[in-house]
């Protein structure tokens, strides 16, 4: 029914040792054991896939270990500000990416300020496979929630850099990867879409994906994994209801047969008194 | 919390306007110079003369100067002091006879010493100075505030003790407010679930502040180092936990169902309107309604145990009827009671029964003479049956049963007789005896005829409603009293050799007065032709042991039908009389008068002796029966509270003998039933307290000994206690004995108890057994015990609102508790406890999922919904239907309740909120929200959720478990709803429409307001099918617990209540009859007390006659020729 390729792009990380540690299904192997590369942070990978996916194949970042949902991290955010700009001044919430030199910081907050910055590019052979990195985020954000007006400003200009920059000539309504980042997720481990690939993968195909790794998750020993999966009408691939559907159904199956053992074998007939309490008690005249 | 103290405040401002009203009543008072003016009593002082005229109360405990009387007598009617509905004589001293006009007062002075203000209402000591002398005073010479002044004009009195200090007002306790069983338990689930959410708010802020500790330089991204936000300081640990610590409180807060105390107040508030406007407790006569007057104890009804009640007024109208008479040793009047009637019919169904079964099992020889003895037998029940009832005619028994039911026309005379009805006792054999009967009812008494304006008939006033029953009587049999002067008394009597009526004029020389150690009344009269008559009417011990030897002609006839009629429960009295001779008389009276004239200690022994004189070697005449009114169905009702697994005791301010009349007449009471009875002896009264207490002791310890051998299940016990006897029983070092033995007995009955004893009792019952106690009264003298009891009700149908106002509920008829217990406290109970058990079920399974999802947020106490959301759960979305849970549900309908009283034991053993259920539906509760968490999580998190490959994040996730709350709560409360109406299912399923559309609503606000939940249902989720089979995979999930539950429960160990709603649902009361009335039959096995019970007494006591008989009739045909030779043929062929 839908296809769901993974590739795991582990990296495990100590201030003394480099060592690349790329897992893909099932084997962990070295893919490329050069220092050199982890030190300009690119890895490649290649990767077979081994069934026909169709297209929209949906491209997904995985982070394991990063807590979006912290409470700090999820207000330090202003939703005003994101819509009118630096006309909206008030943003206490965003500390402390408030405000650098004095100058208010568009987009405030953690949020923004943490922005993802890993880039995944594809190639099929030599040719690079076009991914599709528009519209990865809800329609209603781009149009209701981020200003067309509003353009970074002063962003990552602080002493301390967090993540990705912005470009301060795209409005922030355009900035999709901002977006898709700004819906905090609900648990320490959550993926978000990276891009579509909009053409057939077919089976025993070649990928390489060339990842920069930019974004420090080593620290608190996040991992990082890139996610290819096609989607259905149930969405992404998930095992999980499908089996939890089948379960409990045969599981209520098999009660009901126990209680028609048991009915059959202990029959209480509809109405029956000799359980009432008047009965048990024994009184009799 | 606002909702309770408005409540509090509108019944507080009620009673606040009847105190007014109370205070400002107006009172004559002395302002000197002999003039009285008005004034109110709240301005009236100690020393203050007052002048109270007729029908009036006193406004305070009042000396006695004098009355409009010249012997400066006055009635007064303490009904309201002790429940006694005669009029009891007050007389003032001699001295202060003077004093009865307005002028006099100009120059009275006195001096008056006595005692502190107590309580003691059958007590005063004290002295008057006047006129240079001091003259020692009695309780006789005080009149109490809240008794009335009645049949005198006016009379003249010193105020002794005013407001608070006087003797009814120190009876008076201090209104408690006052909670259920159910709701104080309550308070303990919620302590319970405070626990539970302190723990996990504890395990929150140390989480979170172990997170701090260890994650602050590792996630960069959130930059705790950086100290902008006290819940986050790594720097200052304890504080950053406590702020967590508060924080979570906040946010488990909904652990605690806080809307459950507003809910409850709504859901009472509607049940009471219910209760009140229930038309099956409508009383047509008065157009009273029952009122619910606090809505706190709704639920309280349901759980009763025992019921202490009042007798005047509540168990009785206060009205006396003329029933039945015994003359000459002849009964008039009919002898079937009710008791005998119903069980000889049961018998005869019974016996049918019995030879049906007989004639079906027709396999054998021997069936034929089985079936000649079964017919036999039926003759000799027959015959039994017949000679129980006496009757020479089994339609005049009839009749005689079709007219109890129906209303007397003429008021107190409710007596049918065709012997002696319309003169007709005239045409009968023997009727000097019988003239001389009516006489005595007409001349032997103390009343005074009032002028009636409408019919001929005379209406009386006396100091007894007895007596009015039997000048009413006599006026009816042709003997009208109409007129009394000071020594004279007119009769108009109907000659029975003429037929006509003469007018006849009888001197009264002498009255000998009724008083509770006499027992008796003589009056001594002379007739026109100058013949001295000794009219004597009493108690029936006192007088048999005072007749003559050739007087005893009807002793034993009469005996036996006094028997009869104490059964009945009717009041007896015998009359007798005897002929004075002229000498005699003359001898007698001059040591009479000379003892009246006495004026020391020894008076009234003198007096008592000079009676004892006189008063013997009667001639007795006969007896009569006065039926001291039940309200109407109070003995069914009665009947069915003892079914329902109800205690009964009854205090009375009134005499034993009274209150066991009473007893026998509600079923109380039954004939072999052990009565116990706990007094003083009457030498015991002068001894030291020591003394009297080693008696009642002893007494107490030989009852509990015969309650321990005898088998408490063949003969129910009767424990019957007098005021004094009470009074040392409730001491300290006593009451655990009394109580012990009390509770042990079927039936209490105290008798002669004041309203502060009413009280004690019930606070002692309630502390020693524990178990809930209603209280129900009329009067002023049963508030103490109707604010003492876990639930007070007050009667509202006589005058008199001072147990009205005191009461949690009125009624306007004693019979309606029936229905206010058995149904709507039944119910009440159900629905609270359902309602409390849903409430804290949902709020965990709400509260916690919460917690679950702080665990994983690192435990930073962020929230999984939207505030909004959470706000809205106890508001809006799962509010009403609770609500019509607490409103609505019914077990089984009324009439089932009231056909099964057993099912109320249910609430009596508080089976539907036992711990072991609060812990299951914690359970369940915590069951529901693993369940609806987990599945959510794992299923929403994996992947994207929708075909264009979105992924959720927390506001979608959020939103998608808040749908499967908001299902399985709803939802849960129709698998507990077991009577449907179209109001719940509104609320219910409106309920999760009202969350799609608040979702639709606030996806529509502008995204400044609404945040991530903008367009969220029409772009996100609603077109993700994920969103709706997981909504269903989730709610079938949590609920399955339950639902396994309620299946085994149901079919494996049913509850009373599943069985009947079987077998109601069956109709089975339609179509198998007989079996459902053979289960009734059984519900109401258990109780010895009340009608059915009285009944079944006294079948198995008719069957033990049947069976006596029917052996000798066996022994006899077997020891026939005939019977032999019969089983010799039948043996013969084998």
């Amino acid at each position: 029914m839908n296809y769901f390729f993974l590739f795991q792009c582990s990296f495990k990380h100590s201030v003394t040792l480099h060592m690349h540690l790329y897992h893909v299904g099932d084997s962990l192997f070295d893919c490329q054991s050069s220092v050199l590369l982890l030190l300009i942070r690119a890895c490649n990978l290649l990767y077979q896939v081994n069934k026909h996916m169709k297209a929209p194949i949906y491209i997904y970042y995985q982070l394991d270990n990063y807590y979006q949902n912290h409470r700090r991290y999820v207000k330090s955010r202003s939703d005003k500000q994101l819509l009118y700009g630096l006309k909206y001044n008030y943003t206490g919430s965003c500390s402390p990416e408030d405000a650098n030199n004095g100058l208010p910081i568009v987009p405030c907050g953690l949020i923004a300020w943490s922005l993802f910055n890993d880039t995944y590019s594809f190639f099929h052979g030599a040719d690079a496979l076009k991914v599709n990195r528009k519209n990865i985020a809800w329609e209603s954000d781009r149009n209701h929630k981020f200003g067309k007006h509003v353009y970074p400003f002063n962003f990552q200009n602080g002493s301390l850099i967090g993540g990705a920059l912005l470009d301060p000539a795209i409005p922030l309504s355009d900035q999709e990867d901002l977006i898709v980042w700004m819906r905090t997720a609900a648990l320490p481990s959550f993926h978000k879409l990276y891009g579509r690939i909009e053409e057939d993968l077919h089976a025993d195909e070649i990928l390489e994906v060339k990842i920069l790794n930019n974004y420090n998750t080593y620290s608190f020993g996040g991992r990082k994994k890139l996610v290819l999966s096609t989607s259905s009408w149930l969405g992404g691939h998930n095992n999980f209801i499908g089996i939890a559907y089948i379960s409990i159904g045969s599981s209520f199956i098999f009660i009901a047969l126990v209680f028609m053992l048991l009915h059959v074998k202990n029959p209480r007939p509809y109405g029956d008194t000799t359980n009432i309490s008047w009965t048990w008690t024994g009184i009799s005249s | 919390m606002g909702i309770s103290m408005l409540k509090e405040a509108v019944e507080d401002w009620h009673r606040f306007l009847k105190d007014r009203n109370v205070n400002s009543r107006k009172v004559k008072v002395h302002v000197g110079n002999g003039l009285f003016l008005q004034k109110s009593w709240e301005s009236l002082c100690v020393g203050d003369v007052v002048k109270v005229s007729k029908n009036e109360y006193f406004p305070g405990d009042l000396l006695l100067l004098s009355s409009s009387y010249e012997d400066g007598v006055c009635y007064v009617e303490t009904m309201n002091l002790d429940g006694e509905t005669n009029l009891k004589a007050k007389r003032s001293l001699e001295a202060t006879l003077c004093l009865d006009d307005d002028e006099e007062f100009s120059r009275f002075k006195a001096k008056i010493r006595c005692e502190d203000p107590n309580p003691s209402l059958y007590t005063f000591v004290g002295n008057l100075e006047f006129i240079n002398e001091s003259y020692p005073l009695s309780p006789t010479q005080i009149l109490l505030r809240d008794s009335k002044l009645r049949n005198t004009e006016y009379i003249y009195g010193v105020v002794i003790f005013s407001g608070r200090d006087a003797k009814a007002v120190q009876n008076s306790t201090r209104a408690p407010s006052k909670r259920s069983k159910v709701e104080r338990k309550m308070d303990h689930v919620i302590y319970v679930l405070f626990a539970m959410m302190v723990l996990i708010s504890s395990i929150s802020a140390t989480g979170s502040a172990l997170y701090t500790e260890s994650e602050k330089e590792k996630r960069w991204y959130l930059r705790l180092r950086e100290n902008i936000d006290d819940l986050f300081d790594p720097s200052d640990l304890v504080l950053s936990g406590l702020l967590q610590f508060i924080r979570s409180l906040i946010l488990y807060g909904y652990l605690i169902p806080i809307s459950l105390y507003v809910s409850i107040e709504i859901v009472k508030v509607l049940q009471a309107m219910l209760i009140n406007k229930d038309l099956g407790m409508y009383d047509e006569i008065t157009g009273k309604t029952v009122e619910a007057r606090t809505s706190n104890l709704n639920e309280e009804l349901g759980q009763v145990e025992m019921i202490l009640s009042d007798k005047t007024g509540t168990l009785t109208c206060n009205q006396m009827e003329f029933r039945k008479c015994s003359i000459e040793g002849i009964s008039y009047g009919g002898e079937v009671n009710e008791v005998d009637f119903v069980a000889s019919e049961r018998m005869n169904i019974d016996v049918e029964r019995h030879r049906f079964s007989l004639d079906g099992s027709d396999s054998t020889g021997r069936s034929i003479e089985m079936f000649d003895l079964s017919t036999a037998d039926a003759s000799i029940e027959k015959e039994i049956l017949h000679c129980n009832h006496g009757l020479d005619d089994p339609k005049a028994q009839n009749s005689r049963i079709s007219v109890t039911g129906k209303e007397s026309i003429i008021k107190g005379f409710n007596f049918r007789d065709d012997r002696l009805m319309d003169k007709m006792w005239i045409y009968r054999s023997n009727i000097t005896d019988m003239v001389t009967f009516f006489r005595v009812m007409a001349l032997c008494h103390t009343g005074i005829p009032v002028e009636n304006n409408q019919s001929d008939r005379m209406m009386y006033e006396a100091e007894s409603p007895e007596e009015v029953a039997f000048l009413i009587a006599a006026q009816e049999f042709g003997f009208k009293f109409c007129e009394r002067t000071q020594s004279t008394m007119i009769l108009q009597e109907l000659d029975p050799s003429s037929g006509l009526v003469v007018k006849r004029e009888y001197k009264l020389l002498n009255l000998l007065e009724f008083n509770s150690s006499r027992k008796r009344m003589s009056v001594i009269v002379q007739n026109e032709d100058g013949d001295i008559f000794l009219f004597c009417k009493g108690a029936d011990d006192v007088i048999f042991e005072r007749l003559a030897d050739n007087g005893r002609t009807y002793q034993q006839a009469t005996t036996l039908h006094l028997s009869n009629y104490a059964e009945d429960g009717l009041r007896t009295m015998v009359f007798a009389y005897k002929r004075v001779g002229l000498s005699e008389y003359e001898d007698w009276n001059s040591i009479f008068t000379k003892a009246k004239a006495t004026i020391s200690s020894e008076r009234e022994e003198l007096l008592e002796n000079a009676s004892e004189m006189i008063e013997k070697d009667f001639l007795l005449l006969g007896a009569v029966a006065v039926e001291d009114k039940l309200q109407k169905g109070v003995p069914e009702c009665i009947d069915k509270l003892a079914q329902a697994g109800l205690k009964i005791w009854l205090l009375t301010g009134d005499k034993k003998e009274t209150a066991i009349n009473i007893g026998y007449a509600c079923s109380l009471l039954r004939l072999d039933m052990k009565q116990l009875h706990l007094k003083l002896s009457t030498k015991a009264e002068s001894n030291q307290v020591k003394d009297v207490k080693e008696e009642i002791l002893l007494q107490i310890e030989s009852y509990n000994q015969m309650i321990i051998q005898e088998d408490k299940k063949d003969s129910p016990f009767a424990l019957v206690v007098d005021g004094q006897a009470l009074q040392i029983s409730l001491g300290s070092n006593l009451k655990h004995l009394f109580f012990s033995l009390a509770m042990n007995c079927d039936v209490v009955i105290c008798c002669r108890v004041s309203p502060k004893q009413k009280a004690l009792i019930t606070r002692l019952a309630k502390q020693h057994s524990g178990k809930t106690i209603l209280a129900i009264g009329d009067g002023a003298n049963d508030v103490g015990m109707i604010q003492e009891a876990d639930i007070g009700v007050g009667i509202s149908g006589m005058e008199g609102m001072q147990a009205v106002m005191a009461s949690d509920f009125s009624l306007p008829q004693f019979r309606f508790l029936e229905r206010l217990l058995i149904v709507h406290g039944h119910w009440c109970y159900r629905r609270i406890s359902k309602m409390i058990l849903y409430f804290v079920y949902k709020n965990i399974a709400f509260g916690l999922t919460l917690f679950y999802y702080d665990i994983y947020t690192g435990f930073s106490g962020q929230d999984l919904y939207d505030d909004w959301y959470m706000v809205m759960f106890n508001v809006l979305l799962t509010s009403l239907p609770v609500i019509s849970l607490g409103v609505l549900e019914q077990d089984v309908s009324s009439d089932v309740c009231l056909q099964f009283p057993a099912l109320y034991q249910q609430g009596q053993k508080n089976i539907c909120f036992s711990w072991k259920r609060i812990v299951g539906w914690i359970l369940n509760g915590i069951l529901a929200s693993l369940a609806i968490f987990t599945l959510n999580i794992y299923i929403l998190s994996s992947a994207a959720f929708d075909q264009d490959g979105n992924v959720a994040d927390i506001e979608h996730i959020g939103t998608i478990t808040y749908t499967s709350i908001i299902w399985t709560v709803n939802c849960q409360i129709v698998l507990m709803i077991s009577h449907f109406t179209w109001i719940s299912h509104v609320l219910i399923w409106g309920s999760i429409l009202c969350w799609y559309i608040f979702l639709y609503l606030y996806g529509l606000f502008p995204p400044v307001y609404s945040g991530n939940v903008f367009g969220i249902f029409t772009e996100a989720i609603g077109p993700a099918f994920i969103y709706w089979i997981l909504t269903l995979l989730v709610l079938v999930v949590a609920l399955f617990p339950y639902f396994i539950h309620i299946t085994i429960q149901r079919s494996f160990y049913p509850m009373d209540d599943h069985v009947i709603q079987e077998i109601k649902r069956h109709r089975r009361d339609i179509t198998d009859s007989p079996s459902w009335l053979k289960e009734q039959e059984k519900s109401k096995k258990m109780t010895q007390i009340g009608f059915s019970a009285r009944v079944d007494a006294k079948i198995v006591n008719l069957k033990e006659q049947l069976h006596q008989k029917r052996k000798s009739v066996y022994s006899s045909l077997t020891n026939s020729p005939i019977y032999k030779s019969m089983m010799r043929e039948e043996t013969s062929p084998q």
